[in-house]
């Protein structure tokens, strides 16, 4: 099925009275996910948003709760406002990037309601890829650049209108207030050729995991973290880091609990009140951060949690580019313990 | 949906002690305020919470009680750091936060039919004092066979406990032994390291369970001990730390490999540390 930009347009617009809309726009340095009130301010021509849409779940900085003290006695207060949301334009990495960190949000034994929440009440619209950038690996990964994985309804782009797939439940009461038409043979065989799209890049993964098992003593890690700077860029902009921090605002008798976006590759993660670190280096903070990723995520959730958007290739400032880390790592020679 | 599990509940600090001599370590009290809270509040010997001390923050603790003693929750807590030290200087009668309870137990159901040896060094001795305390429960106690504790200190100060120590010392139920590494003035007891007294008391392994908790230096002495005397590491349990946050498997920072200490732990087998990465 398809539908006119124009009347999407017209759609969208009729959206934003019901919902709060994010999507894609253009702040001059780049591309961010923000709230707009109308469909001329989306940028429809983009590769990928600067950082990942992931703060719309899980907020870079979030109230927890609040208190007062007052003398020995205390007041705690949480509430949680959430709003329908529809996220417009979200990439086939960053849609399978959410599926991922639905599992860490809900685990065997846990249900982090903050997360939940907002992401019960919101509908990813994705946007399939035309243009791949050179830091795009996610075919790696069995994400096609034009696939529908993790989206409620997904478009691609035909040029004058998009093409719709209803993906999910929710993805179809949007798509009710569509007008959606048929395709011709032609927008057929053009969608049909963007989805058999791969991206150029990528890496082989089929044996990673494995190998990463017999590799915690490798003196692969030695040279690996060399040039790291320790700037945690990749996990921020990372759309499966989850990460957080859990910290204290104080004003006089007032608090406020916060979490924040923490990441496994700083060096006071894991300090003991002791002053005891179990990884108080750059080396095992980076096994720790590949290992996460490409094994021990994968023996937890049956998945590794890499997408392959490449945004940690883009922001790194001394060029670590974690395809060649898996690489290395799929490479190194074997110690025999 | 199930209770948010970020949102302490209030409890009031009842009694706070200062345990040791030299005034580290204080015993908190906190008593429940209302019956749904303490019935919300099942835990087992070996699980931990996360305390709230309002205006400093929240840390882990392992729980010192043992669900046979209603009403209260109690936690021997070192000062070392922010939250830790406005714990110890909290007024009697100030509310604090609790969340949990969290984390695995020790396995008390193998246990069963078994005999347990508690070995413990310094003041790694809380979450043991939970699991002696409820297996000597008259409820309890038909459950287990022999009971040893091995229980050691720098001094006869740094002992946890010593009113109960002195109360097991007459106690038929329970093997005491405590020890302190350096003769001390006024001390009968044993005098040296927990691995060589645990050498020399030879707790037999036969049908027999051992639960280790103490500092890294007297765990790596004590479990050569422990193979010497037979013990499989299946039958070896221990009782990890980490630095946590959430308490939930969640924040990403408390893991050994595939585990999150908060959640998979705190108690492991031996077996299973054996087969993670030596990173804690």
């Amino acid at each position: 099925m398809k539908i006119s930009k124009e009347k999407f347009g017209q759609a969208f617009d009729a959206l934003v009275a019901d919902y709060k809309v994010i999507a894609p726009v253009s702040d001059g340095s780049g591309i961010a996910f923000t709230e707009v009130k109308s469909f001329s301010d989306v940028k429809q021509d983009y590769l990928n948003s600067k950082l990942p849409p992931k703060a719309f779940f899980f907020p870079q900085h979030e109230k927890l709760m609040s208190y007062k003290k007052e003398g020995k006695d205390v007041t705690v207060k949480s509430e949680l406002k959430v709003e329908n949301t529809i996220l417009f334009g979200i990439r086939p990495c960053d849609a399978k990037g959410m599926l991922l960190l639905d599992k860490v949000f809900k685990n065997d034994q846990y249900t982090d309601p903050y997360y939940y929440e907002r992401r019960e009440k919101a509908v990813i619209i994705g946007l399939g890829c035309t243009k791949i950038a050179p830091t795009c690996f996610c075919s790696s990964f069995e994400i096609s650049p034009a696939g529908s994985e993790g989206s409620d309804l997904f478009l691609i782009d035909l040029g004058d209108s998009y093409e719709v797939e209803v993906v999910t439940e929710k993805g179809k009461a949007l798509a009710d207030r569509l007008a959606l038409a048929e395709l011709t043979a032609d927008e057929q065989a053009l969608v049909d050729k963007i989805k058999s799209a791969e991206t150029p890049s990528k890496i082989d993964v089929s044996n990673t995991t494995s190998k990463l098992d017999k590799m915690f003593n490798s003196p692969y890690w030695d040279t690996l973290q060399e040039k790291c700077l320790g700037c945690n860029v990749c996990s921020f902009s990372c759309p499966t880091c989850h990460c957080f921090d859990i910290s204290e605002e104080v004003r006089k008798n007032e608090g406020t609990r916060v979490r924040t976006w923490d990441a496994c590759m700083a060096p006071l993660f894991t300090l003991h009140g002791s002053g005891h670190n179990p990884r108080d280096n750059k080396k095992t903070r980076w096994r720790q951060r590949l290992m996460h990723k490409f094994n021990y995520f994968v023996h937890n959730n049956g998945s590794m949690s890499c997408v392959g958007c490449g945004r940690c290739i883009k922001s790194c400032p001394v060029n670590m580019d974690i395809r060649q880390v898996v690489d290395g790592a799929n490479k190194a020679e074997l110690v025999v313990e | 949906m199930q209770q948010n599990p970020y949102l302490p509940i209030t409890m009031k600090l009842v009694k706070n002690l200062v345990e040791t001599e030299d005034r580290l370590i204080n015993t908190f009290t906190l008593e429940f305020m209302n019956k749904q809270d303490e019935e919300n509040f099942k835990y087992m010997p070996g699980q931990f919470a996360e305390l709230s001390a309002y205006g400093h923050g929240e840390a882990p603790f392992g729980i010192a009680t043992s669900p046979t003693e209603p009403g209260i929750l109690k936690f021997s807590v070192a000062k070392v750091g922010c939250v830790s030290n406005a714990l110890h200087l909290m007024e009697e009668g100030t509310m604090v936060g609790v969340r949990g309870p969290m984390g695995n137990y020790y396995p008390i159901e193998q246990f069963k039919g078994k005999n347990v040896v508690i070995i413990g060094g310094g003041f790694a001795f809380t979450t043991l004092r939970s699991l002696a305390k409820y297996m000597l429960d008259d409820k309890h106690r038909g459950d287990y066979g022999d009971i040893t504790v091995i229980y050691g200190a720098r001094n006869p100060g740094l002992l946890l406990y010593k009113e109960e120590l002195a109360e097991w010392e007459n106690n038929p139920n329970i093997n005491l032994v405590t020890t302190i590494d350096r003769p001390a003035e006024g001390w009968t007891k044993h005098v040296g390291f927990i691995p060589s007294i645990t050498e020399q008391i030879a707790p037999s392994s036969v049908d027999t369970y051992a639960v280790v908790c103490g500092p890294p230096a007297m765990i790596k002495f004590t479990l050569p001990v422990l193979e010497k005397l037979n013990f499989p590491p299946e039958r070896i349990y221990t009782s990890l730390e980490m630095r946590m946050k959430c308490g939930l498997g969640i924040c990403g920072r408390c893991n050994i490999g595939t585990e999150y200490v908060c959640k998979d732990g705190p108690v492991f087998s031996m077996a299973q540390l054996k087969e993670l990465p030596n990173e804690y």
